[in-house]
């Protein structure tokens, strides 16, 4: 916390003569070996410090990739193809970098979902949640120009879909895909503005990365309690080497995992047609993002039609965008004094339903919109024919199995050429992905609109007085008459 | 003159807030100036501007088929129509349609005002969200004969005009005349 007195002794006569000048060792220590936090982080709280981690990771692997990368479109597959199979330990970088990517999501989605679940979003730290939601749009917008560096199939189409997004806009929208595409469409001037961009903005992140801690170190932790420090000798233990171990361990156990998909499945996260070259004339039968960003996706898709004079396709964005954006007003949403989900039972189940609802989005974000969600359940196909008949137009429906399609056929060479019928197999209604997806996304905007209902009028569970005594009830010593077995 | 003259050591606020104003205002209009700079080289330049249109023989075009070209990496259809084809566009009721458009004003006449229904040329950018549909060549042509959008699943009819699914409009025409008989120069 910002209040703490700095306990830093410099011992030495260059630390004293340093102290003076510029007291950075005692910044340091204090930052990051003195800090008082809470005793009872668990390791829910570990994953800030994976996310230091990868951001070094990320740009580190990213600023050597940079070396051998060429940003043009008649080099940049070729040369991301030079670093896998040429540039000694190339295809390790690049790996490590293009599955940092996930694992920095991974980190991040369980840290945003870490504040959500203990209202660390909740006054006094606002700012820092906000600071967070900042990043998170930084590693979005990163890892959406990052992916386009490739010059593979997704890498072209996928960034053809989100730019055309902005075309959505009204009155400014095509002049502003315009701009930002540098030309008609995505050109060698889209990849090295992109190439230039996705080069910045990991440094922008670590500004802001700079900020959230700043943020985080006014206030001090929250902890799985909400309940503040009241005192420092009893709620908190220095940093180091309480947390410094801990998270320590924890990124051991992360970089593990990680190294995992490195090594065993470095492409199991990826798709198959970015090792295909950009090809604008032919566009993958199926273009997802990359996991991270599928809930969204699912969002932006699952809007099919029009409000008033909104189009679906803005609608679609206005969602997609707004389910972001949400989360920087959330702090004023949520109007419950308690902050730990722990003391909220009601609020508490909403919220694990909303990281299902989170994990359902992305599912659907991967699927086919048309198609059905539980497959067994679709009926059988029918067979249409449509023709004209007497000016107007007709169908004629053929259900079974294949024998009726010569009934079919026989029917349509029945009429005469002015019918101009022609035959179409239509499959049988079912639950689809597109109905989930709009179901789901309802429900995710429902989250924040039941986060502010349900704290005006929720009863919650007794607050401990304090962090210390929360963990001496947590492990209450075994004073009953049981007898310890001899 | 008074010998009496006194260093006094008032500020002159209206003094000092011109000056201030003044700084500000140099300091500022000198940073528009370079934001224009800056925002405005992200704009298509000269050579990519200039690369915008192209002179296409659509004669070689197969009977039922269609041939894609890139102008400015823009893709565009050129489709080669069947008479069935030609009859199941101008068929439709164009009241029923989401954009409505009859098939006669999706296409340019020639320099001697005749039109030429065989030859559609359209935007190969699907209006939802810009994935290139699939069509005749690929062995899909959707619900309505005339391509089909893989990615979130549009249809569009032979005359490219949307029948079903997300896309919010027809697939445009671009501008295009007819240079002879046989060749048409398509720009952006």
């Amino acid at each position: 916390m910002s209040g703490h007195e700095s306990s830093y002794t410099p011992n030495s006569a260059f630390e004293r003569w340093l102290d003076k000048r510029l007291p950075i060792v005692r910044f340091a220590h204090d930052t990051a070996i003195s800090f008082p936090t809470p005793k009872n982080l668990n390791y829910w709280y570990v994953f800030g410090g994976i996310l230091a981690i990868f951001l070094v990771i990320q740009i580190v692997t990213g600023i050597i990739l940079a070396m051998h990368y060429e940003a043009s479109v008649g080099g940049a597959f070729a040369s991301v193809e030079r670093i896998m199979r040429d540039v000694p330990f190339g295809w390790l970088l690049r790996y490590i970098h293009s599955n940092g990517a996930s694992m920095f999501f991974l980190a991040v989605y369980i840290h945003m979902f870490r504040g959500l679940y203990y209202g660390s979003y909740k006054a006094p730290r606002e700012v820092l949640w906000i600071l967070g939601c900042v990043i998170y749009l930084l590693m979005m917008a990163t890892a959406f120009l990052g992916y386009m560096l490739p010059w593979g199939q997704m890498s072209y189409h996928g960034a053809n879909v989100i730019t055309g997004l902005f075309g959505a806009i009204p009155l400014v929208g095509e002049s502003l895909q315009t701009w930002i595409l540098g030309g008609p469409s995505i050109g060698n001037q889209t990849l090295q503005r992109f190439f230039s961009l996705h080069y910045l903005l990991p440094f922008m992140i670590a500004g802001a990365v700079i900020l959230h801690i700043w943020a985080l170190h006014v206030p001090g932790n929250n902890n799985p309690t909400g309940v503040e420090v009241q005192d420092v000798e009893k709620d908190t233990v220095p940093f180091h080497p309480y947390y410094t171990v801990k998270d320590s361990f924890a990124i051991v156990i992360f970089l593990i995992m990680f190294a995992f998909f490195v090594f065993y499945a470095p492409n199991v996260l990826g798709h198959a047609d970015n090792y295909v070259e950009a090809n604008p004339l032919v566009t993958p039968s199926h273009i997802v993002p990359e996991w991270y960003l599928l809930p969204f996706y699912a969002i932006l898709r699952a809007i099919t039609f029009d409000l008033g004079p909104i189009e679906a396709k803005l609608l679609g964005v206005i969602f997609m965008f707004a389910a972001i954006a949400v989360l920087f007003v959330l702090p004023w949403l949520d109007t419950s004094k308690v902050k730990s989900m722990r003391y909220r039972p009601v609020a508490r189940q909403f919220f694990l339903g909303f990281v299902a609802v989170c994990l359902l989005l992305g599912w659907c974000g991967a699927a086919n919109p048309d198609d059905a969600v539980i497959p067994a359940l679709q009926g059988e196909p029918t067979l249409v024919v449509a023709y004209t008949a007497d000016g107007g137009a007709a169908t004629s429906v053929y259900k079974g199995g294949d024998e009726v399609f010569g009934a079919a056929e026989a029917f349509m060479e029945s009429l005469p050429a002015s019918a101009a019928p022609s035959i179409d197999v239509v499959p049988a209604p079912t639950f689809q992905f597109r109905h989930l997806s709009l179901i789901l996304t309802f429900m995710y905007f429902g989250y924040f609109i039941l986060l502010f209902i349900v704290g005006l009028g929720e009863k919650t569970k007794p607050l401990p007085e304090s962090i210390h005594k929360s963990v001496l009830k947590a492990h209450k010593p075994n004073t009953g008459t049981a007898v310890p077995a001899e | 003159m008074t010998a009496e003259t006194t260093h006094t050591e008032t500020v002159d606020d209206d003094r000092r807030n011109f000056i201030h104003i003044a700084t500000g205002a140099v300091a500022l209009g000198g940073a528009g100036m370079f934001a224009w700079a800056a925002i405005d080289q992200w704009n298509p330049a000269a050579d990519t501007k200039a690369a915008s249109s192209l002179d296409v023989d659509v004669s070689k075009v197969p009977l039922g088929g269609e041939i894609r070209v890139l102008i400015g990496g823009k893709p565009f259809f050129i489709r080669h129509r069947t008479d069935a084809e030609i009859a199941s566009a101008e068929s439709v009721n164009v009241e029923t349609l989401r954009d409505p458009e009859a098939d006669d004003a999706r296409l340019r006449p020639k320099a001697d005002g005749s039109v030429n229904r065989a030859v559609l040329i359209t935007s190969g950018s699907c209006t939802h969200l810009g994935c290139v549909p699939v069509g005749p060549s690929q062995g899909s042509t959707g619900d309505f004969g005339g391509w089909f959008c893989p990615c979130h699943g549009s249809h569009y009819d032979t005359s490219g005009r949307i029948r079903k699914g997300p896309a919010p409009k027809n697939l445009p025409v671009p501008n295009y005349r007819w240079v002879s008989d046989s060749v048409v120069n398509i720009s952006l």
